[in-house]
């Protein structure tokens, strides 16, 4: 338990909440950020600026972090291109195909207590702990 | 105009919070997933924290007929537990445990230009590109599902108001 970040941990997901709230308190959406930047991808006419717009605030506060806070950026991994490829891939298809992510369903759907949101945060949250086990205990923390 | 000032900011507010909670470092994610090893429960905090904080706005928000600016609320309208919602959920969590990276979190950390986070990108929107073009089930709802508890005003409204 050496790593917990109580204070920060809470602070920031709160101001996520908030974030999640103000958009839908103003903007009447969802913030969900496979779906927002999915529909970039696959665009649809009338249907990108709003998305392209959110995203660049995203990648903006990325920007103000790694100026101003670089160590909450930073990272070690022992993972090779080709496990990083694989869970990439994963992770993309399996957010449109569960029509969510951890933001989708773990804060906006959970937020509002659908029933979906909530499976699938379960179901996420159970085969990434499983998944984070075996690698961790049974490939030595490496692939 | 205002809209978009205004996602602009809630996607920055977004990022920030991503950076302070801890999400965009992978082996916290990790550390979160695996608890039989030495674990860290941060991420119980920012769950939390921001299902708490979004449970008790909504509540406040969703009572009202349109958003601020005027626009009707777009919420997902499906509450029925599909295959698809099962499996595409265990394929996330399955990469999301791999390498402790998810999409909001790689996409704030991109600016590093750090090799990890670029592979990590490119991958993950190959594979969101794949899902849309395959036409699996395109929807255009919005993340999430639906509440029983979604105002009737709000519940199932459709996609054609906006003023954004």
């Amino acid at each position: 338990m050496e790593n917990f970040t109580p204070v920060a941990s809470l602070v920031g997901g709160v101001l996520i909440g908030l974030a999640g709230a103000a958009m839908l308190f103003f903007n009447a959406r969802i913030a969900g950020i496979s779906g927002i930047y999915g529909g970039l991808l696959n665009a649809k006419k009338g249907d990108t600026l709003w998305r392209a717009v959110f995203i660049a605030g995203l990648l903006s506060g990325g920007l103000i972090l790694s100026l101003f806070q670089p160590q909450m950026l930073e990272f070690e991994m022992n993972r090779t291109t080709g496990a990083i490829i694989v869970a990439g891939l994963l992770v993309g298809f399996g957010a449109r195909l569960g029509n969510g992510c951890t933001s989708g369903h773990g804060v906006c759907g959970i937020g509002r207590l659908a029933p979906r949101s909530i499976v699938a945060a379960i179901t996420f949250i159970i085969t990434g702990s499983i998944t984070a086990i075996v690698i961790n205990h049974f490939f030595g923390g490496s692939i | 105009m205002a809209a978009y000032i205004v996602l602009f900011l809630c996607g920055l507010m977004f990022s920030l919070g991503l950076g302070i909670s801890g999400m965009t470092q992978p082996e916290k994610v990790i550390g979160f997933l695996d608890f039989v090893g030495n674990w860290d429960p941060s991420l119980m905090l920012v769950l939390l924290g921001a299902v708490i904080t979004y449970f008790i706005a909504q509540r406040f928000i969703l009572v009202r007929e349109t958003s601020v600016l005027g626009d009707k609320f777009q919420l997902p309208t499906r509450m029925d537990i599909d295959p698809q919602l099962v499996v595409g959920a265990a394929m996330f969590g399955t990469g999301w445990g791999m390498v402790g990276f998810c999409p909001g979190p790689a996409l704030t950390s991109c600016i590093t230009g750090t090799t990890e986070v670029l592979e990590f990108v490119i991958a993950m929107s190959l594979g969101m590109y794949l899902f849309g073009a395959l036409h699996l089930r395109y929807s255009r709802e919005p993340d999430g599902g639906a509440s029983p508890l979604d105002h009737p005003n709000t519940a199932g409204a459709q996609t054609s108001a906006r003023s954004a």
